[in-house]
């Protein structure tokens, strides 16, 4: 999903790889990215699943306003993966409801 | 607590402008921007600008962002980034909260806070994407227009593999041109209206790269379970109800909705400024006058979140509510007066063209009479 040549922006840049573990699974990200850039380019879409309903939110404004990509990131709930960047070793969860009271 | 004259919110063009005229006249100058890259939404614009050269045109708004940046930081005008105002107190006790942390785990929990005793503060938080409601409209992968721009043009990530458009105002033409450019299908452009609201000039390329047009057309919905597999549309009357039996299915995994923008109030709320409702300014705005002081005396506002209008304006608005911010505090003298009408004049020459609707007559209604006159329809 990455774009890697573009008519106007050129060449993706090098970037150092690092690696962020998402519910278990590694998912490589490039250095300086937020969370929801590196998840958008594996294929991951889900975000978190809202807490009455249990319904599935995923990227909607994309620049810290509206927290729909809140996920729990080491530990921590509702962290909005749009404006937090990536670092390696980074353990990222599909967050559930409004986060636990230890998550915060 | 830190002291300041003026307290910036929001490093766009208008807040960045904002910044760089405190500074040039000497004015101590914070600007607080919760994303850690400066630049607001011209990092996203990668299209060369419309418009006079004395407002960048011909220049890229990712370029035009640089420029800004360089200049204020050249002039020593601090940036606190990573960081957003939670709270202005009267008496403009702003405080503000960390929302990325050090360690990139932050904006949860103890987050750390800080106080700024600013003189006045700028408004300049910019604008909002309107949502559109139907069945499924919170499904993963429908997101607003800008979002898909920001994944594309600063992420360089594909927000999907095909992708309906809903709206074909300027947002909803250049960031489909932007999603073919970045390799992208888009199975269509739908639009309510009977006709498209954006320059000819953006719908004829797109139309030329064989993405068709559907003017009045509607989404009735988006299909998925938990994310975006399909969307349906269908043809609509002259009182925009959906005619049965034109239903049409587009096998796509994004829905990008690009069916406005909205100033963005939410501090000017907190802070008790007075709020009109201006159809042609984007709906909900900060009444303000000429030197874009809100009711609030001291709190200005600036760029989108002072109506919906182009990043030129913007630009032009930070540097009148910089002045103004920082000079209230003293003596405006002959040369700031010069100053503040030239930009006037600069922003009305913006305001004039054939393309801006009635936001001249509603920015100088609200600025003169502080009512908003109703469109004509």
């Amino acid at each position: 999903m990455r774009i890697e040549r573009h008519p106007i922006l050129g060449q993706l840049a090098e970037a150092r790889e690092i690696t962020l573990r998402v519910d278990g699974r590694v998912v490589k990200a490039r250095e300086g990215e937020p969370i929801a850039a590196a998840l958008a380019a594996a294929g991951i879409r889900v975000h978190r699943y809202t807490a009455k309903r249990s319904e599935a939110r995923g990227i909607l404004c994309a620049i810290g306003q509206c927290t729909d990509c809140a996920m729990i990131v080491n530990g921590m709930a509702n962290v909005r993966t749009c404006i937090t960047p990536v670092a390696d070793g980074m353990v990222v969860e599909t967050q559930r409801g409004v986060g636990r009271r230890s998550e915060m | 607590m830190s002291v300041v004259d003026v307290l910036v919110v929001g490093a766009g063009p208008a807040g960045l402008a904002a910044g760089i005229e405190v500074a040039k006249r000497g004015g101590r100058v914070c600007v607080v921007d919760r994303n850690l890259e400066p630049g607001g939404q011209l990092v996203k614009q990668i299209h060369k600008f419309f418009g006079s050269r004395e407002h960048h045109a011909g220049v890229r708004g990712v370029d035009i962002a640089a420029q800004l940046l360089e200049e204020a930081r050249a002039l020593g005008v601090t940036l606190r980034l990573g960081w957003e105002v939670f709270a202005i107190r009267p008496g403009h006790a702003v405080d503000i909260v960390q929302a990325v942390a050090d360690d990139a785990t932050g904006g949860a929990g103890d987050a750390p806070t800080e106080r700024f005793d600013a003189r006045s503060v700028v408004l300049a938080a910019g604008a909002e994407e309107n949502a559109l409601q139907f069945e499924g409209w919170t499904l993963a992968g429908v997101m607003g227009a800008g979002a898909a721009q920001t994944l594309i043009n600063v992420w360089r990530v594909r927000p999907g593999k095909r992708v309906l458009m809903v709206g074909a105002g300027n947002v909803g033409l250049i960031v489909t041109y932007q999603l073919l450019q970045a390799g992208v299908t888009v199975a269509a452009i739908i639009e309510a209206a009977p006709r498209i609201g954006g320059y000819g000039v953006h719908a004829a390329k797109i139309r030329r790269a064989g993405v068709p047009i559907l003017t009045s057309h509607t989404i009735l919905r988006a299909e998925g379970v938990e994310c975006v597999e399909g969307a349906v549309v269908a043809q609509v009357d002259g009182t925009w109800c959906p005619i049965e039996g034109t239903e049409r299915r587009f096998d796509v995994d994004v829905i990008c909705v690009a069916v406005g923008l909205h100033p963005n109030t939410r501090l000017a709320s907190l802070a008790g400024c007075r709020l009109v409702f201006s159809p042609a300014l984007g709906g909900w705005v900060p009444l303000h006058n000429a030197f874009l002081e809100t009711t609030v005396p001291g709190i200005y506002v600036a760029g989108d979140a002072a109506g919906i209008e182009e990043a030129s304006t913007a630009l032009e608005e930070g540097r009148l509510a910089g002045i103004a911010a920082y000079e209230r505090l003293r003596d405006v003298d002959a040369e700031g007066h010069a100053e503040i009408a030239a930009i006037q004049r600069r922003l009305d020459d913006l305001r004039g063209g054939p393309f801006c609707g009635g936001i001249r007559a509603a920015k100088s209604a609200l600025q003169t009479t502080g009512e908003t006159p109703c469109p004509a329809t």
